[in-house]
């Protein structure tokens, strides 16, 4: 934003400049290079039912990764959200037994309420994000495993399979629900009173409590929609999966997320919210990773290349300029 | 956080009278409380928590229970000895737990040249890998968060391409002395112990330990002071790698062999331990001490959970562990905020 302002003449404003629009569309850039070279080596790339597998992979990423987008805009981070994963797809078993929708709505309030506490740990007492959700990612696992017992328990309920495996209009009912999630958050960010806050406190949180935001109560929103959020994308993952296993379900989930978030182009310093950036940051990841496997690539290729593409990212959307 | 501005055109009340503590620090008799209690508080619970087992199972403490408590683990301490420099400085490092599975394939396949080989050849490793993520986050201005995370899945991948994908496991030749580091109890608590002394007179007793606090109290007035802020930041992250690497050599001395799904998760582990030991995720305070207190306390924890709570496993473990965390941190956010106002 500031940068777009101030346009010095010399050499290091041009490269500042190119390092912004890097910034900003760089992600896209790299998903049309990527679709055209996945296309060129592979003719199969394109047909329908590849993008469907692809959507399939993609829809969960892209629910946790607006959550995460909206809790690093506020200068946080949520490590909790693969545990919520598993603690949301471990109720639905529990309680299927009263119909699909008491059960997704419980494991939706249960992902709300994992939410609430990591997000008034950071907004009341002051924990860093960080180890807030550090230690509910640990704790949260356990509670999951506690309730469902380590292993996967099936799941065989119409509703809950459909929301995983059908298609509407051609389209995985998955991409439909992540897409939808896409467009409320995408309107909170840019058109709401609450989305001006969330992005001015990432800004400057001291300056918005002086302003007198209700800092607070935004930080624990954010730490509850990135909750329910994980909570929506661990139901859809039981849907796929007909199983419930809080042992592995959303395991590094937090890490994709993350991810993508930050390839998406939204700075880890916050004060910014890159949501469409954050989809396309998603798709690009999933879609490296099946490009890499489709070619016979070992997973440590896989790693190795996702790593680089991390350090490329931060590279660029580092904070630059005088701090 | 809180900001009352309403409050500064009140009157205000008399302060209450402040002398010098030990540490040449003016403050009231309420705010040495509540220093005392953030830096023993680890101390103190690790103590209660023993009385506590001790005493209500008097015939079950056992010397078994202590080289359990301390074998098992010894390793895996050298990654939170890293990590408390790292976080000293504000900064994070995730890649410890794939760069300690690093250390101890490449140990493993290195054995097979001699035993001496067997220890460099991590410990190099692993201290390159650090060097590069401390240059990144010094010298690139990279997030610490992001460039070890991308250096956890690195490491990761890289030692996945060593063992070809898992499927080739490197064998310690049984007779290498190279074995016995890692066998029975007290070698490797030795060896850590050692390692946790060194640690110690780094941080406590050495100029370089000074500048690391001061980078995580304020990194700019640090610059300003004329600290050589990057290249402590640099020997930071290197210092954590080849601690790793040297765990992960450790571990294969014990093991025999280059295991490659060890380490997943023990990054937050270490962190756990690094701050229920009461250094600060903020950075800015850190030690050695507390670290250790906060390492035997979460295996002392640990090791109770398996007894008696051995039915539920490793969830109750998780469970226990997560609300453990929450409530130390809790606590030291409300210490520091309380000792502010």
């Amino acid at each position: 934003m500031t940068a777009a302002v101030i346009e010095p003449a010399d050499g290091a404003g041009a490269r500042e400049r190119i390092l912004d629009l890097a910034q900003r569309y760089g992600v896209y850039a790299a998903l049309a290079v990527l679709i055209a070279v996945a296309t060129a080596l592979d003719s199969d790339f394109m047909s329908v039912s590849n993008w469907r597998v692809q959507l399939f992979q993609a829809a969960p990423i892209v629910l946790v990764a607006l959550g995460m987008a909206l809790v690093i805009g506020t200068e946080g981070v949520d490590l909790s959200v693969g545990a919520t994963i598993a603690l949301a797809a471990s109720i639905i078993p529990l309680y299927i037994g009263y119909g699909p929708v008491p059960a997704i709505a419980l494991a939706l309030l249960l992902g709300a309420a994992a939410g609430l506490v990591g997000g008034a740990m950071v907004a009341f007492a002051g924990v860093q994000p960080i180890v807030a959700t550090l230690s509910l990612m640990i704790g949260l696992r356990g509670v999951a495993e506690l309730m469902n017992g380590a292993a996967a328990k099936p799941v065989a309920d119409a509703t809950i399979l459909d929301l995983g495996e059908r298609n509407l209009a051609g389209v995985p009912l998955m991409a439909w629900i992540a897409l939808a999630a896409t467009g409320v958050v995408a309107y909170t960010v840019r058109r709401t009173t609450f989305g001006r806050q969330l992005v001015a406190i990432g800004d400057n949180k001291r300056a918005s409590l002086l302003a007198g935001l209700p800092v607070r109560r935004v930080l624990v929103t954010v730490y509850v929609l990135s909750g329910v959020l994980a909570a929506l994308a661990g139901v859809l993952i039981v849907g796929h999966g007909a199983e419930a296993d809080p042992a592995n379900q959303g395991l590094n989930m937090e890490l994709s997320a993350i991810t993508a978030v930050v390839v998406g182009g939204t700075p880890l310093s916050g004060g910014r919210v890159r949501v469409l950036g954050t989809v396309a940051g998603a798709l690009f990841m999933q879609l490296a990773s099946a490009v890499l496997i489709q070619h016979n690539a070992p997973t440590s290729t896989t790693q190795i290349v996702e790593a680089v593409l991390i350090c490329l990212a931060v590279y660029v959307s580092r904070e630059r300029g005088t701090r | 956080m809180s900001v009352r501005t309403s409050e500064t055109a009140a009157p205000l009340p008399a302060p209450p009278p402040r002398r010098a503590g030990r540490d040449g620090l003016l403050e009231t008799p309420r705010e040495r409380w509540i220093r005392r209690a953030e830096r023993r508080g680890p101390l103190v619970v690790l103590v209660a928590v023993c009385a506590a087992a001790t005493a209500a199972s008097p015939s079950d403490a056992s010397w078994s229970d202590v080289s359990t408590i301390l074998g098992n683990n010894a390793f895996v301490w050298l990654l939170a000895l890293g990590m408390t420099f790292v976080i000293t400085t504000g900064g994070i490092d995730l890649s410890v737990g794939s760069l300690y599975a690093l250390g101890g394939v490449l140990a493993a396949r290195a054995s097979s040249s001699g035993p001496w080989l067997a220890i460099l050849l991590p410990l190099v490793v692993c201290a390159a890998w650090g060097a590069v993520q401390g240059l990144l986050v010094a010298y690139g201005g990279m997030a610490p968060f992001i460039v070890t995370l991308a250096g956890l899945l690195g490491a990761r991948g890289l030692l996945q391409a060593l063992t070809n994908q898992g499927s080739t496991t490197y064998l310690v030749p049984a007779h290498s002395w190279f074995r016995h580091l890692g066998a029975g109890t007290w070698v490797p608590v030795g060896i850590v112990a050692v390692l946790f002394a060194l640690g110690w007179i780094l941080m406590e007793r050495t100029g370089y330990g000074a500048t690391l606090t001061a980078i995580g109290g304020n990194q700019d007035s640090a610059v300003l002071l004329g600290l050589p802020v990057a290249r402590a930041k640099v020997l930071v992250y290197l210092l954590s790698g080849t601690l790793a690497g040297a765990a992960g050599a450790l571990a294969g001395a014990r093991l025999g062999s280059g295991v490659t799904t060890i380490g997943v998760g023990y990054e937050l582990t270490a962190i756990a331990a690094v701050v229920i030991g009461g250094t600060l995720l903020t950075g800015g305070y850190g030690t050695i001490g507390g670290t250790v207190c906060g390492v035997l306390l979460l295996a002392v924890i640990h090791h109770l959970i398996d007894r008696y709570l051995s039915q539920y496993g490793s969830a109750m473990t998780d469970a226990v562990n997560g609300a453990f965390l929450a409530v130390v941190v809790l606590a030291q956010a409300l210490l520091e905020r309380s000792r502010r106002q």
